[in-house]
């Protein structure tokens, strides 16, 4: 049972082994040590999760990490269903992701360092999802933060990369202020910051209040919003959102793996896995549910005007997490897991086939300036085709069931924002269809716009390459069989797998809708779909020129979209602009120039004069010495005696 | 019968006389010898320590402080007369590296 | 009456003998008056009744210390030495130091109170006489420090060789 311990841990040893041998010894071939200690993850995840298949759960503590009065902190492992459906999608995507990087990242001068950096992202993200207490998940939160900022950073000698990867770290910082807040009321609270302890006792403090400044809050509110701020943070939610489009300047691969398929999903997993105080808070999750049904609209119509290739699929990426936050936010945990789960799968498809397009345009990613380039990759189109059908929900591919189930719960649910939420939704739902295919007709369609030199240099990808594409293109198609509604299900003999399988972890709300109800739902959440399609399909291969013309027309709302509602130069305005303010007139100026250097250079000159006073004690003669040791004698002596 | 008062008194003197030419005298031999001195006034207050309490022991800690003094001594001599090899004097004063 | 009168005499001789060992800018003549100060310290010695203690004190002291001594201010020749000033110019402040140790000293032996009296009495000494008894005890109670004390000769041996020696290569 323990060698599950090794599902992080060979990830670690192989980030080990590449950091301290690649530069010299490995180099062209460090990618064998990753992938194969990746894959061995995998190969224990599978079996972890026949394990919890037959109705084990595992939680066992490694060792003591600290102890320090009642507060005991171990490295231990809980392995129960939510854990092993995150052990899946991480392990496999990274895993796919590791071979396809082997092809993208061919001859980069960073190449062990880009392996090393992956593999302890993996150890880092396996150590969040694996842990079973709070404070090693936030060792992992933070691990795959710091891997992230690395990763996007990865060209560091490409200015605009390098800030990108700072500022993924600063806006980071915010969320996870609040996450490490909310840990330290959960230890006051309960004592602990083990899971189960915390969670069996959460329901008997469901009305308790906490004294702040004054004010009664509602503890377990408290609790929940303040872990929701490091979700917030780390799955690009509005306000906190505004990193993750820049962090597309990392490598391909790491936008795949980090900012699509897993790390990104770590604030939707926290919020699944506290379910257990969600659940008690109405507050907080109507917070949740809002926050991601406002997040999911936002970034939606921000992607409808972008022409960079990675961006618009980041932006789908926000999108895409605020659906599965609105899911969390009705109360429906498992659908909002099963959302992540299928779109790891389309969403890292999705960017690595982006990659796959950068590969032969040579690094271009306007998207204006492609066109037709099913011709040149076909492989490279059939993926992308099926995984923008899958994330636009054509009936039968994964995204199709798992946002139904989100929109069909967020309708049914008992949720006072559901409705709401349900309705933004089904516009998301279009708005991602239409975006989805504008990408897809104009990298894929119409006539080459690019230059001649480019035109030369079109051609498929390497196997390394394509193959991770085609089974990752698998699991965009299947991977939602295993959640297949009531509604379908009855009539061709499945269940709804997943939420049973989900179900002792997360609760499976029944939705209070009939029939009919859920197969409108449905057949609207379709027909958005396809009219996205179909819209697209109209504006941008039977009439081109329409989208320059509606935006010469709508010119004002076109300018906000395309400027993503000027967030960023808000924050700029706000939040950058005084910082750089005080710290170049208040900290340079007052008190570094001012009270530091005053501190610094005074202390020494002190010492000098007064130890050029007193080095003249310092005779050298030993009489001297000895004389002054005399009169210490006769002092003590004279104390001793005549007392 | 001496009181022991007097061969304290003695040893005192003997003792402060031979503190008094270590701290003064700059020959660094004659302030050695001065440090034989202070150990023999040592000698002399245990021997009557031991006299006056019946009691042995003082002569044991005699027989050691000679044992020690001799060793000193031989050391100390050493000392002195590489020193002497490299400054060509047993002058205290011209002693100073420790000068601060 | 004796017995004060023979302690006077040693005591005025010690004193006077010490005062000229630290005050005679001849080192030589430091040591001769030394050689005299042992005798006189191991005749006070006799007169408390440590016949082994006085004669060690002549043997090694006056025998063995101050030849070696003698033999390194001869080795030295410190006759240019001579003609320089002797005595420090802070002289004055060391006496008052060491004058006013003396009264501290002197003035707290009034308030000395003798512990209880050992086992040696003169008699019970006189009758085993005086080296078996500190030989006896040497060899039991304080056998390990006196196996100390030899290695600490040892020692002193090795390391005046060391440092007294002529580096072979120069």
């Amino acid at each position: 049972m323990n060698s599950y311990a090794l599902i992080p841990f060979l990830p670690l040893a192989a980030f080990v082994i590449n950091i301290l041998f690649g530069r010299k010894y490995l180099k062209e071939n460090a990618h064998w040590v990753s992938i194969l200690a990746v894959a061995g993850s995998w190969v224990l995840a599978v079996m972890a999760l026949m394990d919890v298949l037959n109705g084990n759960k595992i939680n066992f503590d490694l060792y003591t990490w600290m102890l320090s009065g009642g507060f005991k902190v171990s490295v231990g492992f809980l392995i129960d269903q939510l854990t092993v459906v995150m052990l899946i999608v991480v392990t496999t995507c990274s895993t796919l992701i590791h071979i396809y990087s082997v092809g993208y990242m061919h001859g980069d001068t960073g190449y062990y360092r880009f392996f090393s950096y992956l593999s302890l992202f993996t150890f880092s993200m396996l150590m969040l999802v694996m842990a079973n207490n709070f404070l090693q998940l936030y060792f992992g939160w933070e691990g795959v933060g710091l891997c992230s900022y690395f990763l996007i950073g990865y060209y560091f000698d490409k200015k605009s990369a390098s800030d990108a990867g700072k500022k993924a770290f600063i806006v980071n910082r915010f969320g996870d202020f609040g996450f490490g807040l909310g840990i330290f009321v959960v230890f006051l609270t309960f004592g602990t910051v083990y899971y189960e302890p915390v969670f069996s006792q959460a329901s008997s403090l469901a009305e308790a209040t906490y004294n702040f400044l004054g004010y009664d809050v509602h503890l377990m509110t408290l609790i929940a919003l303040l872990l929701f701020c490091g979700s917030i943070g780390k799955s690009a939610q509005i306000p906190l959102h505004v990193w993750l489009p820049d962090a597309m300047e990392g490598p391909t691969p790491v936008s795949a793996l980090i900012h699509a398929a897993t790390m990104v999903t770590a604030g939707v997993f926290l919020v699944a896995r506290c379910s257990p105080i969600f659940s008690l808070s109405e507050t907080a999750l109507m917070v949740v549910a809002l926050t991601g049904a406002i997040t999911s609209l936002f970034a939606a119509t921000i992607g409808l005007v972008q022409n960079d290739l990675k961006r618009i699929i980041a932006y789908s990426t926000v999108s895409q997490l605020g659906y599965m936050f609105l899911a969390c936010g009705v109360g429906a945990y498992t659908a909002g897991i099963f959302h992540l789960y299928t779109h790891a799968f389309f969403k890292a498809l999705l960017f690595l086939c982006a990659g796959s397009v950068m590969h032969a345009m040579g690094g271009e990613l306007d998207i204006q300036k492609m066109g037709n380039l099913k011709k040149y990759m076909p492989i490279t189109y059939a993926t992308m085709l099926i995984a923008s059908f899958s994330i636009s929900g054509i009936p039968g591919l994964a995204g199709f069931f798992s946002k139904d189930e989100i929109l069909w719960m967020a309708y049914a649910g008992e949720s006072p924002v559901g409705k709401f939420v349900w309705a933004i939704g089904t516009l998301v739902a279009f708005l991602t269809a239409f975006y989805s295919f504008r990408l897809i007709f104009l990298t894929f369609h119409g006539k080459f716009r690019g230059t001649h030199e480019q035109e030369h240099h079109l051609h498929e990808s390497p196997k390394s390459m394509t193959i991770p594409l085609v089974l990752l293109c698998v699991g965009a198609v299947a991977a939602g069989w295993v959640g297949i509604p009531a509604l379908i299900g009855e009539n061709i003999g499945v269940h709804n797998y997943i939420a049973e399988f989900m179900k002792p972890v997360l609760g499976h709300p029944e939705g209070h809708g009939t029939h009919g109800e859920e197969m409108v739902v449905m057949l609207i959440s379709i027909a958005v779909g396809l009219a996205g399609i179909g819209l697209a399909y109209f504006m941008y291969i039977i009439r081109p020129e329409l989208p320059d013309r509606l935006a010469q027309q709508f010119q004002a709302v076109y300018r906000i979209l395309f400027n993503k509602y000027y967030v960023d130069e808000l924050y700029s305005f706000i939040i950058v602009r005084p910082a750089i303010w005080t710290a170049k007139n208040v900290l340079i100026g007052i008190t570094d120039g001012h009270i530091i250097e005053a501190v610094v250079n005074g202390v020494p000159s002190a010492i000098a004069a007064l130890s050029s006073g007193l080095r003249k004690i310092q005779t050298g003669l030993m009489q001297h010495y000895a004389t002054i040791m005399a009169t210490g004698i006769l002092i003590i002596v004279a104390i001793m005696l005549l007392r | 019968m001496v009181p022991l008062h007097w061969y304290l008194t003695l040893s005192a003197a003997v003792f402060m006389i031979g503190m008094f030419g270590f701290l003064t005298r700059r020959n660094i031999i004659i302030m050695f010898m001065s440090v034989e001195l202070m150990l023999n006034a040592v000698n002399i207050s245990l021997v009557s320590f031991s006299h006056y309490l019946q009691d042995l022991r003082g002569h044991v800690l005699v027989f050691f402080v000679i044992t020690v003094a001799a060793a000193e001594a031989a050391i100390g001599l050493a000392i002195i007369i590489s020193l002497f090899r490299n400054k060509q004097t047993a002058h205290v004063d011209e002693m100073n590296e420790m000068k601060g | 009456m004796l017995q004060q009168l023979f302690f006077g005499y040693y005591a005025f001789a010690i004193i006077i003998l010490s005062l000229l060992v630290v005050t005679r800018s001849n080192p030589v003549h430091s040591v001769m008056w030394m050689l005299l100060l042992f005798f006189h310290i191991a005749g006070l010695y006799l007169f408390l009744n440590a016949e082994f203690i006085a004669a060690i004190q002549v043997i090694v002291y006056a025998g063995a210390i101050l030849v070696l001594f003698l033999f390194v201010v001869l080795l030295l020749n410190l006759r240019e030495e001579l003609s320089l000033r002797q005595v420090a110019g802070s002289w004055p402040s060391a006496f008052f130091i060491v004058a006013g140790l003396f009264v501290v000293v002197t003035a707290a032996l009034g308030s000395y109170v003798p512990g209880p009296v050992g086992a040696y009495s003169i008699a019970a000494v006189r009758s085993e006489t005086h080296v078996k008894a500190l030989g006896k005890l040497l060899y039991t109670e304080y056998l390990f420090p006196f196996e100390i004390a030899s290695l600490v000769l040892l020692v002193a041996v090795v390391g005046a060789v060391v440092l007294a020696k002529r580096k072979l290569r120069s």
